[in-house]
């Protein structure tokens, strides 16, 4: 049977060529300018208020466009970005370490196992070093040394301390940041925000993405707002695993819909793993959480030796404990990139030698870190991840080692962007961790929130100019045919699912969903496995529309109803995502193949037949269009960390 | 564990609203109290019954967004702690729970347990950032900070606005959400060009958005779930009293 068909190839016709030092320069000099009196004609609606939303709506709306800005939370201030933890990434070289912003691309390309752009990937790291100065220039409350200047810290697959951070909760200052700013052009009439709105489709004229068609999700009203340009900052797709550590609202019905109109989806099997988040504990679990990454600078990972020792980790003497990480990755240790951490966690609790209930979990171990700096130095350092740890699981990781397992964090993969961060809907740009462009397969730790404030702050201001150079658009008002049929598709699918009145609930599809994509599309992937999903996937689906009882009416804060929609969306991104690694026949980071592997257990990359882009067009049958990579710069070679 | 809840049920702002008791049965002690109206909601649904609205997102502490007065105490019990990071743990088997929205004059209730917190958002746009444009920034080592305003300046920041500092005052005053903006921009070097300006003109949002007046009753630091402590109140007051004095 044929799960998909193939595409022409597509190619990325924004990048610039010749040195890769002076690409963006030369981009952004070649970019055309819109007039500052001309800007304040120009209408831009952003979806979403993350560090990407929030940093491109403030700084669009300081260069003069009208912005109209949509959250489905009740403030800006409560994007998902505000609950990363441990750091932001920047090639500062405040160490004198040896950093530089060379390096931070070499180590980001080779942390996404050679699976991004490098033009992309250098640009980041060269506007990375311009974010820690906007950031600290808004009051950002970085962690400082005692000279008053600011601290750094390391994190997984890199040798240099290049991660800028507060306390652990950095996600939140740098995004309170962004809020600010925001606030402040909101005061100004700069930007008009509506909060708990959701988009529930895209509006597309003439080719041109054009507006949007949204949901107050207080009194139900679905409304259509239209502008010169569209930006979606609505954040990843990892919750269609249900159990993530994304938000409970995070979802992928922005994307999807501008999927379905045309965009293409990329390499969307590219998943996140993150090794260290608080093992499942019941039936009743509703989330998983994380523990930052950063705890890995001072915690060691171990399990016993043997898988029948069932001694209190107190009592099992250091002879008898495997701290596999440092064993087979001297060089990183416990500081290995987080598909390789994960993937190791899973093969030791394979081996049966896994802790806590039901063997899903391996200690991280503070004991050797309290005694070398003393519990006051470490609570400074990770206090209130601990207390977190304390308080969810009810023991005191200060005396007792803390029980880790993987849960997902973060998808790579996203709406496919060019270099200017524009889809292939012309007039529709996509930002943040809804693109897929800068990670490849795997991202390293702190690159999120860095890729986020570069997106937002200082590349999409400048490459949305050379679009919105060519307008004001033609006008148009709600009575234009697609606009029509656009609000039509929505009041359709809301009619529809409220009328199923099933006999089951949406929460009950959702984790069915999260169980067939975490056993078949998770960790570890196979061919048998991902044909399998793809069956249930539909099955499931059809019984959804079925069965589903969602309460209730379309004309009040109805919270099933929103949950209702985004689980039919993960339904069609769940099969996607299982034809997208099924076809991917290696491993790359992020994506495990197990029918390729080295000898020694190691992620296998076929670089002759997949060093590409595979960007998914939307169909009954998905046709792919490849986008091949070429590495210049980084040459691909076995990634090893040992 | 087998408890009861009586749960705020109320249609709209329109409506008068009332407590209704429920049974919920079988529940984990290691879920958390979200976790648990969850299993509420699901069997609401498959009973033909109105699930309970409530406001919640990261359910890992952060977000600011659930909130909820159980048993009368700003998000429950626990001290220093948000609803979602309340676990079923800290109750008792065959326990009879209140939880009800939060009540302040500023936080209308919009349905069940859910209110509207946007006044909080037009206290930080009249006053609570430092103007810096993106691209105007100086290098981060510029201006160095010493380490213990800094260290004050994240105690401050790290506020949710979460609002139950509101929903426990008497007076339902959001002063301590206000002072804690004003310190933790106040205490950096970035944050003094505005520092005079920013504090009026925060209070008088404040009080245009219908919140009440400070009485130093300290309710509000004891529910904070960041702790944030009350002395930035005697901070943002002399901040205030500075401010006027130059006018």
């Amino acid at each position: 049977m044929n799960f998909w068909t193939e595409g022409e190839d597509i190619a990325d016709q924004a990048a610039p060529d010749g040195p890769i030092e002076t690409r963006w320069e030369r981009r952004r000099f070649s970019a055309k300018l819109v007039n500052p009196a001309n800007r304040r004609k120009l209408s831009v609606i952003v979806v979403g208020t993350g560090l990407a939303g929030g940093s491109a709506a403030a700084t669009l709306a300081e260069a003069g466009y009208k912005v109209r800005s949509y959250c489905y939370q009740d403030s800006p201030r409560r994007a998902h970005s505000i609950a990363a933890q441990g750091g932001i990434n920047a090639a500062k070289n405040y160490r004198n370490d040896g950093d530089s912003i060379y390096r931070l691309f070499y180590d980001t390309v080779k942390g996404g196992d050679f699976r991004a752009r490098e033009s992309n990937v250098y640009r980041l790291a060269e506007v990375s070093v311009n974010i820690i100065d906007q950031c600290v220039a808004q009051g950002v409350p970085f962690a400082r040394e005692y000279g008053g200047l600011l601290d750094n810290r390391s994190f997984g697959g890199t040798q240099v301390s290049r991660t800028f951070y507060a306390r652990g909760q950095t996600g939140q200052q740098l995004l309170l940041g962004a809020y600010q700013a925001m606030e402040r052009q909101i005061g100004l009439g700069n930007i008009e925000m509506h909060a708990r709105h959701e988009m529930l489709e895209l509006v597309v004229v003439d080719g041109k993405a054009r507006g949007v068609v949204v949901r107050d999700l207080v009194t139900g009203e679905i409304t259509t707002d239209l502008a010169d340009a569209v930006v979606l900052a609505s954040g990843g797709y990892g919750n269609v695993f249900f159990l993530s550590t994304n938000a409970k609202g995070c979802n992928v019905t922005a994307s999807w819909r501008a999927h379905r109109k045309g965009a293409l989806f990329a390499n969307p099997c590219y998943t996140q793993i993150h090794p260290t988040c608080i093992p499942e504990s019941g039936s009743h679990q509703s989330k998983l959480t994380l523990m930052s990454e950063s705890l890995r600078n001072d915690g060691r990972v171990w399990v016993p030796k043997r898988g029948d020792d069932k001694r209190a980790p107190g009592d099992i003497p250091e002879e008898d404990r495997d701290y596999y990480l440092e064993r087979i990755y001297p060089s990183f240790g416990n500081l290995v990139p987080r598909d390789i951490a994960s993937r190791a966690a899973k093969n030791v609790c394979d081996e049966g030698r896994g802790v806590g209930p039901g063997g899903l979990g391996v200690y991280l171990d503070f004991a050797d870190a309290i005694e070398r700096l003393g519990q006051p130095a470490v609570e400074a350092k990770y206090g209130n991840l601990f207390e977190m740890y304390q308080r969810i699981t009810g023991e005191d990781p200060y005396q007792v080692p803390m029980r880790i397992y993987p849960a997902v964090h973060y998808t790579m993969g996203g709406l496919w962007v060019d270099y200017d961060l524009q889809s292939t809907i012309p007039g529709l740009f996509v930002i943040g961790e809804a693109n897929f462009s800068d990670h490849g397969a795997n991202r390293l730790g702190a690159s999120a929130l860095m890729q986020g404030l570069a997106d937002g702050y200082f590349v999409l201001p400048n490459t949305l100019n050379n679009y919105l150079a060519a307008g004001p658009f033609d006008q148009i008002d709600e009575s234009h045919p697609e606009v029509v049929a656009a609000r039509g598709q929505v009041e359709d699918r809301l009619a529809r699912l409220l009328a199923v009145d099933g006999d089951r609930t949406v929460d009950s599809f959702h984790r069915e969903l999260g169980h067939i994509m975490w056993e078949y599309c998770g960790m570890e992937r196979t061919e048998e496995g991902l044909t399998k999903a793809i069956g249930l996937i539909r099955g499931l689906r059809e019984e959804f529309w079925q069965r589903v009882k969602v309460p209730g009416t379309g004309e009040q804060l109805n919270q099933n109803l929103e949950k209702a929609g985004r689980v039919a969306d993960f339904f069609e991104l769940g099969e996607l995502m299982c034809i997208d690694a099924l076809h991917r026949a290696e491993s790359a980071g992020g994506h495990f193949r197990a029918e390729s592997q080295t000898p020694d257990g190691e992620a296998l990359r076929h670089d002759d037949e997949y060093s590409y882009v595979a960007a998914w067009e939307f169909g009954e049958t998905p046709v792919l269009h490849k986008e091949q990579l070429e590495f210049e710069y980084v040459h691909p070679s076995t990634r090893s960390y040992k | 564990m087998d408890i009861q809840v009586r749960v705020w049920r109320q249609q709209g702002p329109a409506d008068k609203g009332r407590m209704v008791t429920y049974d919920v049965k079988d529940i984990s002690p290691d879920a958390s109290f979200l976790e648990m109206l969850d299993v509420l909601n699901e069997k609401l649904i498959l009973d033909g019954d109105d699930p309970v609205a409530f406001d919640h997102d990261c359910r890992e502490g952060i977000c600011g967004m659930c909130g909820m007065m159980i048993n009368g105490v700003a998000h429950g019990p626990e001290r220093a702690t948000t609803t979602c990071q309340l676990h079923m743990r800290h109750f008792k088997d065959g326990d009879t729970i209140d939880v009800e929205p939060w009540r302040a004059a500023a936080f209308p209730v919009i349905k069940d347990l859910v209110v509207n917190r946007s006044a909080f958002d037009e206290i930080i746009q009249a006053g609570g950032y430092i103007t810096a444009p993106t691209g105007t920034a100086p290098d981060a080592h510029a201006t160095p900070v010493p380490k213990p305003d800094a260290d004050a300046a994240f105690e401050a920041a790290t506020c949710i606005g979460c609002g139950a500092c509101v929903a426990a005052c008497p007076n339902g005053s959001s002063m301590l959400f206000t002072a804690a903006k004003v310190s933790h921009l106040g205490l950096l070097p970035q944050g003094q060009p505005e520092r005079d300006s920013r504090v009026v003109d925060m209070l008088q949002a404040q009080d245009d958005a219908g919140f009440g007046g400070c009485t130093n009753m300290g309710e509000c630091t004891t529910v904070c779930p960041k702790g944030i402590p009350l002395t930035l109140i005697g901070r943002l007051n002399n901040d205030y009293r500075k401010a006027i004095g130059k006018k």
